[in-house]
């Protein structure tokens, strides 16, 4: 694994009393604030103001179909190592009207919605995570059609990147190379500290947005040792994780299991509740829901999250194409990891292991895919 | 497939919303059989955007009930107005058929890619179809008769249900007249005083006369019909790569961002529906795919 450093320059420190100043330029900037926050005892990202909104001294403990939150003696900001929930409902809603109709005459009129053009600045970022924006970038903003409601949404996006220096449980970034430090796609990168009672951030600007909201901020430069404490915590949380996938060869090797016996193995276990493709930030398939209100007079289109674990998802006329659970999951499990590469260049995982930790019953794509993946 | 960037980042601002429903007049109906229709849709704003290929669909909406894809069933020399022919097999293509001349219509496309029409030239033609399956074909005879020099022995195999079940018979006797398109029918069941095939449509392919080492072969139908009509030209020996068939699966976009479509890596809306065999040939050996 080839080491994590910082870049020569640029790179600022910012003391965690001043982190406020952080929050208030960007708001100051016209940026709607979006970060973790504790509810329902989950990490869950939303609306905030303020730095105590954070979820000061909170760590997430995920494992296969568990996760807990639990006090930590520090007061860190980013102590957990995820949301519960990924960032790309704020890109790409759970629920997006897409148009209206009213009626005129024998027919009807298109009315398309005003474009989202709020400006938002995300918080506490993942490498990861920013690793699935890129990807939706791509399906969404550089293919044959655009989907402009995405790209509307996407044009006025800050990003604070958070690095991650504790790895959960069900992570395995460090194999699919999408982590622990974010090294692209990002306005600010944060590397959190806690050494002997100092409480400091990294500050590496991405972008010139980034390095012009640096000037705002109450920043010095960093010294040499908290450079290198700040790289060691990194490496330490790359050399920790547990879980990896190949990410090299894994494509290759699953597309030759598409009969391999070991799916009705898993099918034993799945429920099919989609749970996996609801936390999955890189899960993209949606469904259309036209409705019309009871006068008549007005119909719309709602654009909603569909899972590829519904019978629903593949019915035409006569019955589903994937009928069986073992089909629905190989879908599922084949396209983030064999057909994804053909179809967007990159694979369709990006480890964050959402999907394992909120499986009902703890079933885990690294351990699936090492299982299929054993023999030739 | 999907190669083809047409849309830069920079220039797409002016790219129309391929998610908007664009409002079109039905401008004549006209009833097939009793549970079929053809509609003739004219564009209520201007009439750009109305080109397409032979094989291309439009999703097709109706006003509070929902949207499906549809083949486009027209001339595509006549390209002022879309005509799509529809079988009621649900809720939407219901409503669908019971539109009047002067509703509305909403419309997104056309979507999706086109039978080999070009890359056939010089060579046999061999359309292999069945019931409504002949609709997305018709523009491909439109257009392989407009260009009639261009192509060697031209045959149409069909087959429908009953003899009273046979679509566009009106075309049909039109083009039987010709006398240079050979188009042989059949029934799964003869009623009345039909006296001509019956069985299914693979069995008129021994028959049929074309030069299998220069043939191209389309196919639509359902899939076990493509299958089955793929081992018998097979056998006449037309090889997987001549050999193209039409697909289709749940659509809801039609651009390749919903995700329903997907065969393996391929998103049927955007990268087909008409496949090249070899490219699709694992869909009939893999069951669930």
């Amino acid at each position: 694994m080839t080491e994590i450093t910082f870049p020569d320059k640029d790179v600022v420190v910012l003391e965690r009393k001043n982190f406020q100043s952080l929050l208030d330029a960007l708001s100051d900037s016209g940026y709607e604030l979006l970060g973790p926050t504790v509810r329902d005892s989950a990490i869950v990202y939303e609306r905030i103001h303020a730095v105590d909104e954070l979820p000061v001294g909170w760590v997430d403990v995920c494992e296969p179909g568990k996760y807990r939150l639990v006090k930590d003696k520090k007061k860190t900001l980013f102590g957990y190592t995820i949301g519960s929930q990924s960032w790309r409902r704020f890109l790409h809603p759970p629920t997006n009207k897409l148009w209206e109709a009213t009626r005129d005459g024998n027919g009807f009129k298109v009315i398309q919605p005003e474009p989202d053009q709020v400006k938002r600045a995300l918080i506490g970022v993942r490498s990861c995570e920013l690793a699935a924006l890129a990807i939706h970038d791509k399906i969404f903003s550089q293919g044959q059609y655009i989907d402009n409601s995405y790209r509307e949404r996407r044009r006025n996006l800050f990003v604070v990147a958070v690095n991650c220096v504790r790895p959960g449980g069900t992570c395995f970034c460090a194999s699919m190379k999408t982590g622990p430090k974010a090294t692209s796609g990002f306005d600010l990168a944060l590397t959190e500290m806690y050494v002997s009672n100092r409480h400091y951030f990294i500050v590496e600007p991405g972008s010139k947005a980034g390095k012009k909201l640096v000037d705002k901020l109450p920043v010095k430069q960093p010294k040499e040792s908290e450079i290198k404490a700040a790289q060691k915590e990194l490496n330490r949380a790359a050399a920790g994780m547990t879980r990896t996938i190949d990410s090299e060869h894994i494509g290759k090797l699953l597309n030759k299991k598409f009969d391999d016996p070991h799916w009705e193995t898993i099918a034993e276990r799945c429920l099919t509740c989609g749970n996996c493709t609801m936390v999955c930030p890189t899960c993209f398939c949606t469904n259309m829901e036209d409705s019309s209100d009871l006068t008549g007079q007005h119909a719309e289109r709602q654009r909603k999250w569909d899972s590829c674990f519904t019978m629903d998802y593949s019915y035409i006329h006569g019955g589903s194409i994937r009928s069986s659970v073992t089909s629905r999951y190989r879908q599922w499990m084949m396209h983030k990891l064999v057909y994804w590469q053909e179809q967007f260049g990159m694979l369709g995982c990006v480890g964050c292991g959402r999907c394992i930790t909120w499986c009902p019953v703890g079933i885990d794509i690294t351990e699936e895919a090492r299982q299929l993946t054993v023999t030739e | 497939m999907g190669t083809q960037q047409t849309s830069k980042r920079s220039g797409a601002g002016t790219q129309p919303d391929p998610m908007l429903v664009r409002p079109f007049t039905v401008r004549r109906v006209r009833r097939e059989l009793p549970d079929t229709t053809t509609l003739e849709l004219k564009s209520q704003a201007d009439d750009a955007g109305m080109a397409f290929l032979p094989g291309q669909f439009n999703m097709l909406y109706t006003y509070g009930v929902g949207e499906v894809p549809i083949s486009i069933s027209g001339d595509l020399v006549k390209g002022e107005i879309f005509v799509h022919t529809i079988r009621v097999v649900g809720a939407v293509t219901r409503a669908i058929g019971k539109l009047k001349q002067g509703d509305t219509i909403g419309v997104r496309g056309p979507y999706g890619g086109s039978w080999p029409v070009e890359q056939a030239i010089g060579s046999d033609v061999v359309l292999v179809t069945g019931g409504i399956g002949l609709a997305p074909l018709r523009p491909v005879i439109y257009y392989l008769l407009a260009n009639r020099e261009k192509y060697g022995r031209l045959v149409l195999l069909y087959g429908a249900r009953t003899p009273e079940e046979i679509l566009f018979r009106r075309d049909l006797e039109k083009w039987r007249s010709r006398f240079d398109l050979d188009i042989q029918l059949t029934v799964d069941r003869a009623t009345g005083s039909w006296r001509g095939n019956v069985g299914v449509v693979t069995t008129l392919i021994e028959r049929a006369a074309f030069d299998p080492q220069h043939s191209t072969a389309m196919v639509c139908g359902p899939e076990i019909m493509m299958r089955f009509t793929a081992l018998e030209l097979e056998k006449q020996g037309i090889q997987h790569d001549r050999m193209y068939i039409s697909m289709e699966r749940n659509m809801k976009c039609g651009v390749g961002l919903c995700g329903h479509c997907q065969i393996g890596s391929s998103f049927v809306c955007r990268d087909g529906p008409i496949y090249r065999l070899d490219k699709m040939w694992s869909v009939f050996t893999r069951r669930e795919l």
